[in-house]
């Protein structure tokens, strides 16, 4: 099953179960979605629970938090990150703080779904990553999906859960391939290790979880070791007993991610780190993330803005050699 | 409008829709990639509008280059921007969506829907302040109109009295969703009408455009406050290269090519021009080669060093900023 067929097969389930899930955005009816993950379910629902919106992402996000208010469960699709900076008000001043501000007698079962990322030179409007600002935001559950299993139990959870999600995919992901175990009983707050390893902890999530995977063989065999790959999953709560127990085998810690460098969320695993972890670690944590500029165009400045497993690779055995591995 | 400038404006539409197609062959080549939108079927409304606006500061969104080519930039620079190379518009570093010339006073180039509206506001605020003749033009889809940049703007640029041209290319579709389904009606125009005069023009016919744009820019010029064109309009292609164009019928295609503007402007330029057949195919040949030079220009043009990942930024280097 494909990633956006996991989202989709998810949607279509709670949509089924329960009349008062609607799903609204650009595209999302007729069209099928931009990316298709809402593909047929206009057909099997109807205009009135698969709503195709104006280019009003204020408004998407918005109409979802009063849809919440007045009884309903919506799933808001924005298209792409950037646009939905037209929306952080909607999202950080209403959907965030509601339920705080009433003293809990507001409640918003209500879900963002928000694809982003370097997709294929999409160019600087087109290609970033908002995950560090969405997880500074109390108030909000951000949820991270790199894995087609996690896709599929993540989103139903998020359709059914009480509180606000913001939901993020990665645009280069959608087509990824992999197994559902429709029946297993899945945590989504829980950080999945994508792979297990004795030397070295590596963190990540979204789609450079994937490219670490691609780094990790030419590491292990440049340095002899074993590396660790842990998908976080959940951005916010972080499931940082998983982390612990992971750092405590291996005493050395990497974070890998796609966002600018200078504030990106990274530095909130690396930072935590420093305060809990500190004697637990034999080496100077690594942190690699994407450079700090816009993303420009050309396909080779793109790639060269962002970490891909070639420079993964690069940086990590530069970084073990330094440190006696 | 005279026979040189109908002429120039019949070699504009050609190379126009030559350069788009240019541009698609080598988007299935692999040359451009990223989001490519077509003009082909708009090019009356580009070409007529920015001749019409002949000075003047022009914003736009990503479906610019014929405008941008209209405006005097090169089409090989414009070509060269959608190849990723430094000879580019941009030096490689917008593509497609994001061409800016501020010597051509052409701000592109805006590839967030809505997103020039208020920039465009501002400009006309500031051309308003210096008290200088030349006003501004906004230029955007049916689609931008939804939103709340656009109701904003409208209020501003009208409580201001900005010179400021709203220009709406209604092609009535949004990507694959018709402006009918996310507005009450068709004509976009009429939520204008409370702020400022309005007016309605086939965009299909690059005489009308020219008209039209041409005189609501004089209006803007004399000091009354901003004005709302509406040009109906309709795109042959996908929203983007990447777009099957799947939510529009065969016949509704048909419908819209049989209003091909650059067949209706040929006519008049036998008719009303009387240009000989020879006159045309010879401005068809220059346009046709003008392409042909573009796309060989942006072959041989090299990809910017890899510095050029972190050049401008900034404009400043923060070290050099004293209070
Ligand atoms: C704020 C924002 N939301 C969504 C998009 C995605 N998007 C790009 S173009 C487009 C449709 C715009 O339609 P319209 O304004 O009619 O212009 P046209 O493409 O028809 O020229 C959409 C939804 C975007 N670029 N920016
Ligand atoms: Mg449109």
């Amino acid at each position: 099953m494909l990633y956006r067929e996991a989202l989709n097969r998810a949607l279509d389930e709670v949509m089924s179960a329960d009349d008062s899930v609607v799903t609204l955005g650009e595209d999302v009816g007729l069209y099928g979605g931009s990316f298709r993950v809402t593909e047929g379910l206009v057909e099997k629902y109807g205009e009135k629970r698969v709503i195709d919106t104006p280019i009003a992402e204020l408004s998407i996000v918005g109409n979802a938090v009063g849809m919440a208010i007045g009884g309903l469960r919506p799933v808001a699709e924005l298209m792409t990150g950037n646009f939905s900076l037209l929306a952080f008000d909607q999202i950080i001043n209403h959907m965030a703080k509601l339920h705080y501000m009433s003293n809990g007698k507001i409640i918003l079962p209500m879900v963002v779904r928000f694809p982003q990322g370097v997709s294929r030179q999409l160019a600087a409007q087109h290609s970033e990553s908002y995950e560090q600002m969405l997880s500074a935001v109390p108030g909000l559950r951000v949820l991270s999906v790199n894995d087609v299993n996690y896709a599929y139990h993540a989103l139903k959870y998020a359709i059914l859960s009480d509180d606000p999600v913001v939901f993020i995919e990665h645009e280069l992901l959608y087509n990824k391939k992999g197994e559902v175990d429709f029946a297993q009983k899945l945590d989504p707050f829980q950080a999945r290790i994508a792979k297990e390893g004795s030397d070295i902890t590596i963190v990540s999530y979204l789609k450079m979880v994937d490219d670490v995977m691609l780094a990790v063989p030419e590491i292990e065999e440049a340095l002899g070791c074993s590396c660790e790959v842990i998908d976080l999953c959940s951005l916010n709560p972080i499931d940082y007993e998983t982390l612990i127990e992971s750092i405590q085998k291996t005493s050395r810690l990497v974070m890998v991610e796609e966002d600018h460098k200078t504030g990106g969320y990274g530095a909130q695993i690396i930072s935590w780190a420093a305060e809990e972890m500190f004697y637990a670690l034999d080496a100077p944590p690594l942190r690699l993330a994407g450079e700090d500029v816009p993303v420009p165009y050309n396909r080779s400045l793109e790639l060269s803005s962002i970490p891909t497993p070639e420079s993964i690779a690069q940086d990590i055995i530069a970084w073990g050699k330094n440190n006696e591995l | 409008m005279n026979k040189l400038l109908a002429e120039e404006m019949y070699y504009l539409m050609v190379l126009g829709r030559a350069f788009e197609y240019g541009a698609k062959e080598n988007y299935m080549k692999g040359n451009i990639s990223g989001f490519l939108h077509l003009d082909i079927g708009q090019e009356a409304l580009s070409v007529g509008a920015i001749k019409a606006f002949e000075k003047g500061d022009i914003f736009s969104g990503y479906r610019e280059h014929i405008m941008a080519i209209s405006r005097g930039l090169e089409p090989k620079a414009v070509m060269a921007e959608l190849f990723g190379k430094s000879t580019g518009v941009s030096g490689g570093k917008g593509g497609s969506m994001h061409l800016f010339e501020p010597s051509h006073y052409f701000y592109g180039g805006d590839a967030i829907v809505g997103g020039q509206l208020p920039n465009a506001v501002g400009c006309a605020y500031a051309r308003a302040l210096q008290e200088n003749d030349d006003g501004v033009m906004a230029i955007f889809g049916d689609g931008a109109t939804n939103g709340g940049a656009f109701f904003e703007s409208l209020n501003i640029a009208a409580t201001h009295k900005l010179p400021l041209l709203f220009l709406c290319e209604n092609n009535e579709y949004a990507i694959g969703t018709n402006i009918r389904r996310t507005a009450p009606f068709r004509e976009q125009a009429k939520k204008a009408e409370p702020y400022m005069p309005t007016y309605e023009v086939d965009g299909m016919d690059a005489e009308a455009v020219y008209e039209v744009v041409s005189q609501a820019r004089k209006q803007i010029e004399a000091g009354h406050g901003p004005v709302f064109v509406e040009a109906f309009t309709c795109r042959y292609e996908g929203h983007s290269v990447s777009d099957a164009n799947s939510y529009r019928s065969a016949q509704e295609m048909a419908h819209c090519k049989a209003r091909d503007p650059i067949e209706k402007f040929k006519k008049a330029l036998h008719e009303k021009w009387l240009c000989t057949e020879e006159e045309i195919q010879n401005i068809e040949i220059k346009a046709q080669k003008a392409v042909e030079d573009a796309v060989k220009y942006a072959e041989e043009s090299p990809e910017p060093e890899p510095e050029a990942l972190f050049e401008h930024v900034f404009y400043q280097e923060h070290k050099n900023v004293v209070s």
